[in-house]
């Protein structure tokens, strides 16, 4: 018998662009919490992804009790013992919590002995004892759709724990609960620990982890840092082993002279009570504004809710000190504000037209001839000074977007928006799933934008890209901004310790 | 990946593109094959009357098929088109009775002139299309389940104004010009709704290539969330091309009952699905933000050529619709393998 339970070894696994984790390994042992750490984007998800059998490994070998095996779908890591519960919760929110609880592997009775169908009296009253036993006060029967975002998660542990797992993984499972319910949520990993359960603890709150957990095992860049006993570890040498990577020359010299606040973000709050609240910022011409926080923190939800695609209920908006009205991208557009959103795919590129019309479609109106038909050659006239400006590499403009590569089409749209000669910028996360030579490229893009004066607000969860581009860091964590710093005296312990700021 | 199949080898001869282009459009290139062979078995295929009454026929299927493109290519769609057809035929036909015709239906309306009808039928067209828009963009209903509505509405109005009758005794002024063709060179002619037809295929790729409204629509089914990210009004974007679409189905309402002589509340009936048919078949994706107007043309004509084709081979005419049906699905699911492939 092997002295894991689980253990996981030599992973790799690549995106397009991105080693997401390179020969990276984790030991599980049986009663005992294990923390995952690592900053964003250090590969913990997709490993954990990789156990549940969400995402196929490149290479590496999972052992359960020293033997190993091949998870191929989620379905096969269940049957094996092993359950998850997701960071982002995919819940059926207009069934009850019985069936949800039971998906897919539904209580079966025989009606005369030979037409299958739902035990719905089984499965109610399996539910009712699971979620006695995890001390949860609803009926089975509630619709999901009708609890708070963090009893749903609650219902998702529940549901895990059905499984009679082995193995549970937890996906940043505390961020949207109260403190009352995380203390029950402790209980409940208590008494798993008790009968022998695995389980992997993913969280960036480091007073639960120093709390909860036996062992904790770091990761930076994909790869496995190191496994330590957790009595053995503060904070500060959990933040020091997660960040701890030297900057050198990976980022521009910039030459940008920040001038006088050009754009005013004050007491800016979101319609969801969960999502931004009472936040105030404002921004220079030719700043470089850096956004920093955790998963969850926010920041998209804020700038967004600047650039009109969300809704706020407060807050006003000032640039050059005129307030402007917001109430969707177009105005923001016309207000001369630009943002480059966080997904390309969802949101930025046209997948199956051109890339002359990807570039072309928010400044269509400066190519018109009579005022009505489209000036085809000032169309490529706009690609061509896009492509020789920022090297991007196409065969040519009417050539389909979707067959560049993540860092030419990110030139592409940051193409679409210079186009129309914005005062501010908001990137969301510009270097995301881009390589590491594209990345330099979009950086430079970036320092020589804020050096001709535009002002740049750049969301970013690289801290190495934060550190290294900003001239000001605005840390915010839970919906909150907590804090400002100095690019020049900003450090990593500087941001995580704002980023973890919760109330 | 692979570009898409439609930036064909400038290097590859005429039988490379050829080969390009069987493959990207195999049903096309069946169904003219098929025509082709029926054309040498049959007599009477190739004839002058036959080509022309394929050209009227194709006419007034490519103004609805251009109509429904603009639906289709914003990942829409439009069921109410064919019942729009009927109903602006219908009132058409009404407005249009010769004055001293006993089966008059609305014995109080003055004769009208065919052009002040024409206008009268084209803003009942806009005012159905812009209420399909409406609830689609602002309301946000899916358009198949807003057209599937307004489908219904509309054939129960055309139901209840023609109390379910037959219209006829239109004035010859209207029947003679829409029926209208020039030449008869030893049976060869062309009816005037070609040159319709290629009016309004020119207007229809101008909109789509040159013109803002084009460019928003094509970005819209490309991605719509990207579009309005980028400042697209993507609500008003879908309002004009639901209410383009419902002016383009009642103007071939107008001609269908001139060249039809005739006009009842059926009429139209199923012509949306020849509309979609046509437009899949000429390589408008159900995917979203792909479609040319040649390419439209392409698959109503080769649609209407079906149509006459089985008429020739003497296949039961019920039969029409199984074999219209199987090449809608066999479209369709060829159009999806296309980007199934690509993933």
């Amino acid at each position: 018998m092997s002295e894991y339970l689980l253990e996981m070894k030599n992973v790799s696994k690549a995106f397009p662009g991105v080693q997401a984790l390179n020969h990276a390994q984790l030991q599980l042992k049986a009663g005992h919490v294990h923390a995952l750490m690592g900053e964003n984007g250090a590969g913990k998800s997709t490993l954990m992804k990789c156990m549940f059998g969400i995402y196929k490994m490149d290479e590496g070998q999972i052992f359960m009790d020293g033997e190993p095996v091949t998870i191929t779908d989620p379905i096969d890591a269940l049957s094996k013992g092993i359950a998850m519960v997701h960071q982002e919760l995919q819940p059926i929110p207009a069934r009850p919590i019985g069936e949800n609880i039971y998906l897919g592997r539904y209580p079966i009775k025989k009606l005369f002995g030979f037409i299958p169908m739902v035990d719905h009296e089984k499965m109610y009253s399996d539910t009712e004892k699971l979620l006695k036993k995890v001390k949860l006060p609803f009926d089975p029967k509630q619709l999901v759709g009708t609890l708070s975002t963090s009893q749903m998660q609650l219902v998702e542990i529940a549901k895990a724990v059905s499984a009679n797992c082995r193995v549970l993984i937890l996906d940043e499972p505390t961020s949207s609960l109260t403190q009352r319910e995380v203390d029950s949520l402790f209980d409940i990993i208590e008494d798993l620990k008790k009968d022998g359960v695995a389980i992997v603890y993913i969280s960036h709150k480091m007073d639960e982890i120093l709390r909860i957990s036996d062992e904790v095992t770091i990761m930076r860049d994909g790869q496995y840092i190191g496994t330590w006993e957790a009595s053995s570890l503060t904070t500060n040498t959990i933040i020091t082993k997660m960040v701890g990577r030297e900057l050198t020359n990976l980022f521009p010299k910039r030459e940008n002279v920040p001038g006088e606040v050009v754009f005013e973000v004050d007491d800016f709050t979101s319609i969801n009570p969960k999502s931004f609240r009472h936040v105030s910022f404002n921004i220079r011409k030719g700043e470089i504004l850096g956004i920093g926080g955790l998963v969850g923190a926010q920041r998209t939800e804020l700038m967004e809710g600047i650039f009109g695609i969300r809704s706020h209920v407060s807050g006003v908006v000032k640039l050059n000190g005129r307030e402007l009205k917001i109430s969707r991208p177009k105005d923001a557009i016309d207000h001369g504000v630009a943002m480059l959103t966080e997904s390309r795919r969802e949101s930025g590129i046209m997948g199956v037209l051109s890339v002359a019309d990807n570039i072309s479609i928010s400044s269509l109106k400066k190519y018109l001839d009579y005022g009505f038909a489209i000036n085809d050659s000032k169309v490529e006239n706009l690609v061509q000074e896009n492509v020789h400006k920022m090297n991007i590499k196409t065969p040519s403009s009417k050539t389909l977007i979707q067959s560049l590569s993540g860092g030419n089409q990110q030139k592409v749209i940051i193409g679409r928006w210079l186009a129309n000669d914005p005062d501010v910028l908001i990137l969301d996360e510009p270097t995301r799933g881009i390589d590491v030579g594209a990345k330099y490229e979009i950086y430079c893009i970036i320092a020589e934008l804020a050096k001709q004066g535009k002002s740049i607000l750049m969301i970013t969860s690289e801290m190495a890209e934060l550190l290294g581009m900003s001239d000001r860091i605005m840390v915010m964590c839970d919906g909150r901004c907590t804090g400002f710093i100095d690019g020049k005296e900003a450090s990593q312990e500087k941001v995580m310790d704002l980023a973890t700021q919760f109330e | 990946m692979p570009a898409l199949s439609n930036t064909s080898d400038k290097k590859a001869g005429f039988g490379g593109r050829f080969l390009a282009l069987a493959k990207s459009n195999p049903i096309v290139v069946l169904l003219v094959a098929v025509s082709i062979v029926v054309g040498f078995t049959t007599s009477n295929f190739f004839s002058w009357g036959n080509l022309g009454n394929l050209i009227s026929n194709t006419a007034i299927r490519f103004l609805i098929a251009l109509g429904v493109s603009g639906c289709l290519i914003t990942k829409g769609t439009d069921l109410s088109a064919g019942r729009q057809v009927g109903l602006a035929a219908c009132l058409a036909g009404v407005l249009i009775q010769r004055g001293d015709y006993t089966g008059r239906l609305y014995k109080n309306i003055p004769e009208m002139n065919m052009w002040v009808v024409l206008l009268i039928v084209l803003a009942v067209g806009a005012v159905i299309g812009l209420l399909n828009g409406w609830i689609i963009s602002r309301l946000k209903v899916p358009p198949f389940i807003t057209t599937l509505g307004t489908q219904t509405i509309v054939y129960g109005f055309c139901l209840v104004f023609t109390d379910a009758q037959p219209i006829g005794g239109f004035q010859s002024v209207y029947t003679r010009l829409i029926t209208g063709r020039i030449g008869n060179v030893k049976g060869f002619y062309l009816p005037y709704l070609l040159f319709v037809a290629a009016v309004f295929g020119i207007l229809f790729w101008f909109i789509y290539n040159k013109t803002c409204h084009g460019k928003y629509m094509y970005a819209i089914g490309g991605n719509e969330v990207a579009a309005e990210v980028s400042g697209v009004n993507t609500k008003n974007t879908l309002l004009k091309i639901y209410l383009i679409a419902g002016v383009m189905y009642a103007f071939a309402g107008y001609l269908l009952a001139a060249k039809s002589g005739g006009a009842s509340a059926s009429m139209g009936q199923g012509y949306e699905l020849e509309a979609i048919a046509g437009c899949t078949i000429g390589g408008v994706s159900t995917t979203g933000g792909i479609g040319t107007v040649p390419g439209v043309l392409v698959g109503v004509l080769v649609f209407e050529l079906l149509k006459i084709v089985l008429q020739f081979l003497g296949v039961n005419p019920y039969y029409n619709y199984v074999v219209q049906g199987l090449v809608i699905v066999v479209a369709v699911a060829l159009d999806i393998r296309k980007y199934i492939a690509k993933k």
